[in-house]
């Protein structure tokens, strides 16, 4: 297959339409602009429909609506907007509509600005809007896994109905890589008796939240408790290196897993036995083999541009099994290698 | 080898593009690559640049802060980038647009005439490749032959009729060095 | 003889970031000059917005609230709510007002919110890099618009004058344009009134600006203006759509 150079989110946006999305639903801002401005020349060329939505909440719920009909949707934004498609997603993961979500992630708190941020994990594991649920969400590590998690992610929102993220950041997104595109997958496999389409040869479906009667509610949340326990026992994804002789494992994903990566590179010629465990999937979150390393000895330094969300859940699961530091930078400042480097020198 | 490289200028001096071109021709020749844009407030002050890196082996951060290169086209340019490159680097500096005011004795410091050299091309705008081509010619980190086929991938194809005067650009600044 | 240069107390010396040939500038200063008409500086809550005006707390030598995208009329109603002796408006972009914002702005006008919005109407999103906006023409292209604007799939750009005139609550509805000096002196005065009404505590203002954006349009400044002239006034149709009987008239 041929290598092409292409940046993050406009690999990610045709990986999306070889993955069968069908309908895109946006709004500008930076720096996810290129991904719904891709659609917009690419969806017509399929048979999709983009859509600029007046505002992320029209977006969402759009895409509440299309995936409710049965089409692979997506919709994509940066933190900001994200934040405003809470209230749609909490109620598309309680009416269980497989859709797929893109936050290329911004620095904030508000209005923020415009630097990489990681400070959108709590709200892209946690639940994010109101009620007890969650998403799939997909870190991808390079230009190629944009393109090989965004297929994932929407096989996996069919196959458990369940909303999907793609967590990524302004570096993630505006980075060229060489990516291989996967061919063009065939949408008429995909077969969903749930979805809206007409009372034709079958009773009536229905795409709701509501639960008024409490047994209702009770039997809603059981039945997505039970569902998010079969995705943490068989969904769990992630990568490691060089961690079987390490004594400090360093934990990042996404961006900030690329920097520890050459952090690590630089100390190993110091002799130092450094090792990386990458999240792919951060919810669900790899607990165990975390829990596995502290148990065999290893250290861990969590690294992340923010000023530490994910360092929780390494502490959770390593269950004070091991010790875990952190290193982390504010909203606005990107770490350098030279300085995860230097915490590494610091704990060994 | 891992080549890390910064190319910085103003925007409209196609510094994102001779980054562009560097990643490209590497992938061809069977390198590991990364190219990433810098954006935020320096992008509305005027200076833009890019990090590139070419490696034997898997890239790790694509965003670099202690370049082994450097390709500064104007003067803010080389001023933030020069105390950075580590020792034994090379640094191509426009020296059309650029006094050198402080220097370094641990690095490769070369002067190119970028505007000058260009403006004899006929093309001002090409001043990119020139110096491109000095810089290439003392690192070797991709050729001339990967540039030419990467100009061919990056390059829109209605601006193709364009690619030669890009490849005389480079050349000329190959035989500088 | 006056000074016709000189900078209006309530606009800052700070260099504005706009880019050469955009009309945000001259609508601050056309904005600053009617404050200082009636000698405001000191009772003027501005609310900036989310847009290339974002930075208008910059520019502007007063008190500021920066809202969330499309949110400045409801943050101009807490502010108005609280201090209804201050003079409070917002400033914002097509995409801010008629997209995100339509909500609020639809009901800081029925519910004739005491506050003056400065609309900035350029057809397209500025910041974000020049996306098509719900104000964008038949046909214009953008880039999310690459084929133009089809109205078959995306329908048809909003007027926000007419669709608000719709309303009981506005007072004051207006629209100018920025294209030559005469229509920037007119649209001063649309702008002083604006203010005027809301002094005299007759309700909610608006004033429509057609602006230029030649950055993203992808012309220069005075082709820009000529397409503000030749494309957008037809379809926007300059004027004043609604003003209160009796509002004492300003010498402007
Ligand atoms: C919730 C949210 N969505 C999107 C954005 C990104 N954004 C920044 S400015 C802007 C719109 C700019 O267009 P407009 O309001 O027309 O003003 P102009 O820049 O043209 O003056 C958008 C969508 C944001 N900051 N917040
Ligand atoms: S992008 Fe357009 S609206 Fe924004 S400052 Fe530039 S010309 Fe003005």
């Amino acid at each position: 297959m041929e290598k092409i150079m292409m940046k993050g989110n406009e690999a990610l946006a045709e990986g999306a339409i070889r993955a069968g999305c069908r309908f895109f639903a946006g709004y500008p801002i930076t720096p996810q602009n290129e991904v719904p401005e891709y659609m917009s020349r690419r969806m017509p060329e399929v048979d999709g429909v983009f859509l600029q939505a007046e505002s992320e909440v029209s977006a969402i719920n759009m895409v509440y609506g299309a995936g409710g009909a049965g089409c692979r949707a997506m919709t994509s934004s940066s933190s900001p907007g994200i934040s405003l498609k809470q209230e749609g997603i909490s109620y598309i993961a309680c009416a269980q509509v497989p859709c797929v979500i893109v936050n290329v992630a911004r620095g904030g708190p508000g209005l923020g600005g415009l630097t990489s941020s990681q400070a959108d994990y709590f709200q892209a594991t946690k639940g994010g809007g109101h009620g007890d649920y969650r998403l799939i969400v997909f870190s991808p590590g390079t230009v190629q896994e944009m393109v090989d998690l965004i297929g994932l992610a929407f096989d996996k929102a069919d196959e458990y109905r369940n909303p999907a993220m793609i967590l990524s950041d302004a570096i993630m997104g505006q980075m060229m890589e060489p990516v291989v595109l996967p061919e063009m997958r065939d949408l008429q496999q995909i077969n969903k008796p749930w979805a809206t389409t007409g009372m034709k040869n079958r009773g009536q479906n229905l795409i709701n939240s509501l639960g008024l009667l409490p047994e209702d509610l009770v039997r809603i949340n059981q039945e997505l408790q039970e569902k998010y326990k079969r995705i943490e026992a068989n969904e769990v994804r992630y990568a490691v290196e060089d961690v079987d002789d390490a004594d400090l494992v360093l934990v990042a994903y996404g961006t900030s897993s690329r920097i520890a990566r050459s952090a690590m590179g630089l100390a190993r010629k110091e002799g130092k036995k450094v090792g990386l465990l990458r999240p792919i999937t951060l919810w669900p979150f790899p607990k165990q083999p975390l829990a596995d390393l502290a148990a065999a000895g290893k250290r861990f330094l969590v690294v992340e541009m923010s000023v530490g969300q994910m360092v929780e859940d390494v502490i959770l699961a390593v269950n004070d099994r091991s010790k875990v530091d952190f290193f982390g930078v504010p909203n606005g400042a990107v770490p350098t290698v030279r300085q995860v480097y230097n915490r590494i020198m610091e704990i060994l | 080898m891992t080549h890390e490289i910064i190319c910085a200028g103003f925007g409209g001096q196609g510094v994102m593009l001779i980054g562009q071109l560097i990643a490209y021709a590497g992938m061809v020749e069977g390198k590991n690559v990364s190219w990433v844009p810098s954006y935020g407030p320096e992008m509305r002050g005027g200076t833009a640049n890019c990090s590139v890196v070419v490696s034997d082996e898997p890239v790790g951060s694509p965003v670099i802060s202690e370049p082994n290169g450097v390709i500064a086209m104007n003067q803010p340019s080389l001023e933030r980038f020069l105390p950075v490159v580590k020792p034994g680097g090379v640094l191509v500096y426009n020296s059309s647009l650029i006094t050198m005011k402080e220097t370094r004795d641990d690095l490769h410091i070369i002067a190119v005439p970028a505007n000058e050299l260009a403006t004899e091309l006929g093309n001002s705008k090409v001043s990119n490749l020139v110096a491109l081509g000095a810089f290439l010619q003392k690192t070797n980190v991709v050729t001339a032959d990967g540039i030419e086929k990467a100009l061919e991938k990056v390059l829109p194809p209605h601006r193709h009729k364009l690619i030669p005067l890009n490849l005389e650009a480079l050349r000329k600044g190959m035989a500088l060095v | 003889m006056q000074k016709v240069f000189e900078r209006p107390k309530a606009l800052s010396d700070k260099k504005m970031h706009y880019c050469p040939g955009c009309t945000h500038g001259i609508v601050h200063r056309l904005v600053a000059e009617a404050i200082d008409h009636f000698g405001l500086q000191e009772k003027t809550i501005g609310v900036a917005p989310v847009g290339c005006a974002v930075l208008a707390y910059e520019y502007f030598n007063l008190d500021f609230q920066e809202a969330a995208h499309g949110r400045a009329p409801a943050v101009a109603t807490g502010i108005k709510r609280v201090l209804p002796e201050s003079v409070v408006f917002t400033y914002q972009g097509d995409g801010d007002l008629a997209s995100i914002g339509l909500a609020e702005i639809v009901h800081a006008a029925t519910r004739g919110e005491k506050i003056t919005v400065i609309f900035i109407n350029n057809a397209i999103y500025g910041m974000t890099g020049g996306q098509m906006a719900p104000t964008t023409l038949p046909g214009q292209k953008t880039t999310t618009s690459p084929y133009g604007r089809d109205t078959s799939r995306v329908g048809f750009p909003i007027r926000v004058c007419e669709l608000l005139n719709t309303l009981d609550g506005p007072a004051y509805l207006a629209r100018v344009s920025m294209h030559d000096p005469k229509n920037v002196l007119q649209a001063g005065k649309a702008i002083k009134k604006a203010f005027q009404v809301q002094l005299e505590g007759k309700g909610f203002s608006l004033v429509e600006v057609l602006s230029s954006c030649p950055t993203n349009w992808g012309m220069t400044p005075n082709q820009a203006l000529k397409w503000v002239e030749e494309k957008m006034v037809p379809y926007y149709p300059l004027g004043v759509f609604r003003t209160p009987e009796e509002v004492s008239s300003c010498d402007a």
